[in-house]
């Protein structure tokens, strides 16, 4: 059939393993707009949903790294992390590896795209899923692009994955959902975690809203380590959810720091059908 | 320095259920399957934080490691704080500490 929804959430495994500790002025509203989102996405009635994450050492290490990643199984897994800390729990989740191999042909066409027939999910998916398919009951595909490890696959390359993706979501019979899920500025896993360049943030999501394909892909990997910190690299998962709506403008539900979830919570939907 | 190995044992066990058991049980045997400096499977075993952080691990491995090996949120920020105080500055990596590491919350 098509896309019939695309919209882009935050992952940082904060939002649910510290979820209570964020003062309720900000959580709130943030989690209202996930519900909004799963509405929207329900509303939606995808066959399948692609996660077009950035995961963290979950199923690829530099042994062997590949730029892009879809998963092309029949369930996944998930989270790796302890699901005590992580506060989701340990699960199965439902795929279907046939319509990931359609996709997948057809991206190849334009990417040299890598899958996987195992695949386990991190906190990069599990808090997504979490608040958008709170009951597993939709085929998730997973997608990945490394923002983990540098050298990093350049900002114009994850335009024209998403274009690629695209490609494919509109060759298929099947209804296709897209999140794509990252942080903008942010320095996790280390003593700054909490940090966040708000004003680069809004910057940022200016020109991701208004879909300005020159101005995202004008940024460069030293300056967005300087001044968005190691999560900065996520970025990438913005500009391939750019690239599969090229053309269309990008609603920014909710934006705020939230320095205890490590990130500026963001949640984003696309307008499909205006014209 | 085999910075590489300790990541890729960090790696394997983050996402390994049955290696974890294994490691519980026998820690050396494990950590015997990757080039290891003593210093390294020595902070692997005892769970140094502090240290591996400042050796470099990427920080989202490490995040990881610390919530599987039991620590808290808190204690894991803090663990780094207190490696960076013993042993110096991070030493390779891009999760370095910036401005002292101001501007956290934890
Ligand atoms: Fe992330």
């Amino acid at each position: 059939m098509s896309l019939v929804f695309a919209g882009l959430c935050s992952h940082a495994p904060g939002i649910t393993a510290r979820a209570e500790r964020a003062p309720a002025e900000l959580r709130e509203p943030f989690f209202a707009n996930f519900n909004i989102m799963r509405q929207q996405l329900e509303a939606a009635k995808p066959d399948a949903l692609i996660v077009i994450a950035a995961e963290h050492f979950a199923n690829f290490f530099m042994d062997n790294m590949p730029a892009y990643a879809m998963g092309a199984a029949p369930y996944y897994e998930g989270p790796i992390e302890d699901p005590d800390w992580l506060k989701i729990k340990r699960r199965k989740i439902p795929g279907n590896a046939n319509l990931s191999f359609r996709l997948i042909k057809t991206i190849m066409q334009d990417i040299d795209l890598a899958y996987s027939e195992e695949w386990k999910c991190d906190h990069g998916i599990m808090v997504p899923l979490h608040f958008l398919t709170p009951n597993y009951d939709i085929d998730i595909i997973p997608v990945n692009i490394n923002c983990q490890t540098a050298p990093f696959t350049p900002l114009k390359r994850a335009w024209a994955f998403g274009k690629a993706l695209r490609k494919a979501c509109d060759f298929v019979d099947e209804r296709i959902a897209i999140v794509a899920t990252g942080g903008i500025s942010h320095w996790p896993a280390t003593p700054n975690s909490g940090k966040i360049n708000e004003a680069w943030d809004r910057d940022f999501l200016d020109k991701f809203a208004r879909n300005d394909k020159t101005a995202l892909l004008a940024y460069n990997d030293e300056a967005v380590y300087a001044d968005a910190g190691q999560g900065g690299a996520e970025i990438r998962t913005f500009i391939a959810l750019a690239g599969a709506v090229e053309g269309r403008k990008i609603n920014i539900a909710f934006y705020a720091p939230i320095p205890i979830y490590a990130v500026g919570c963001t949640i984003a939907m696309v307008d499909l059908d205006e014209s | 320095m085999s910075l590489y190995y300790v990541q890729k044992f960090i790696y394997n066990i983050n996402r390994d259920t049955k290696l974890q058991t294994g490691f519980a049980a026998n820690a050396d045997m494990i950590l015997a399957n990757y080039d290891l400096t003593d210093e390294e499977a020595c902070a692997l075993r005892e769970a140094d934080i502090g240290l591996l952080y400042v050796m470099g691990v990427n920080g989202q491995l490490l995040m990881h490691y610390a919530a599987y090996r039991g620590l808290a949120w808190d204690d894991y920020i803090q663990a780094m704080k207190d490696g960076l105080a013993k042993y110096g500055e991070v030493r390779a990596g891009s999760y370095v500490t910036i401005d002292g590491g101001a501007g956290g919350a934890v």
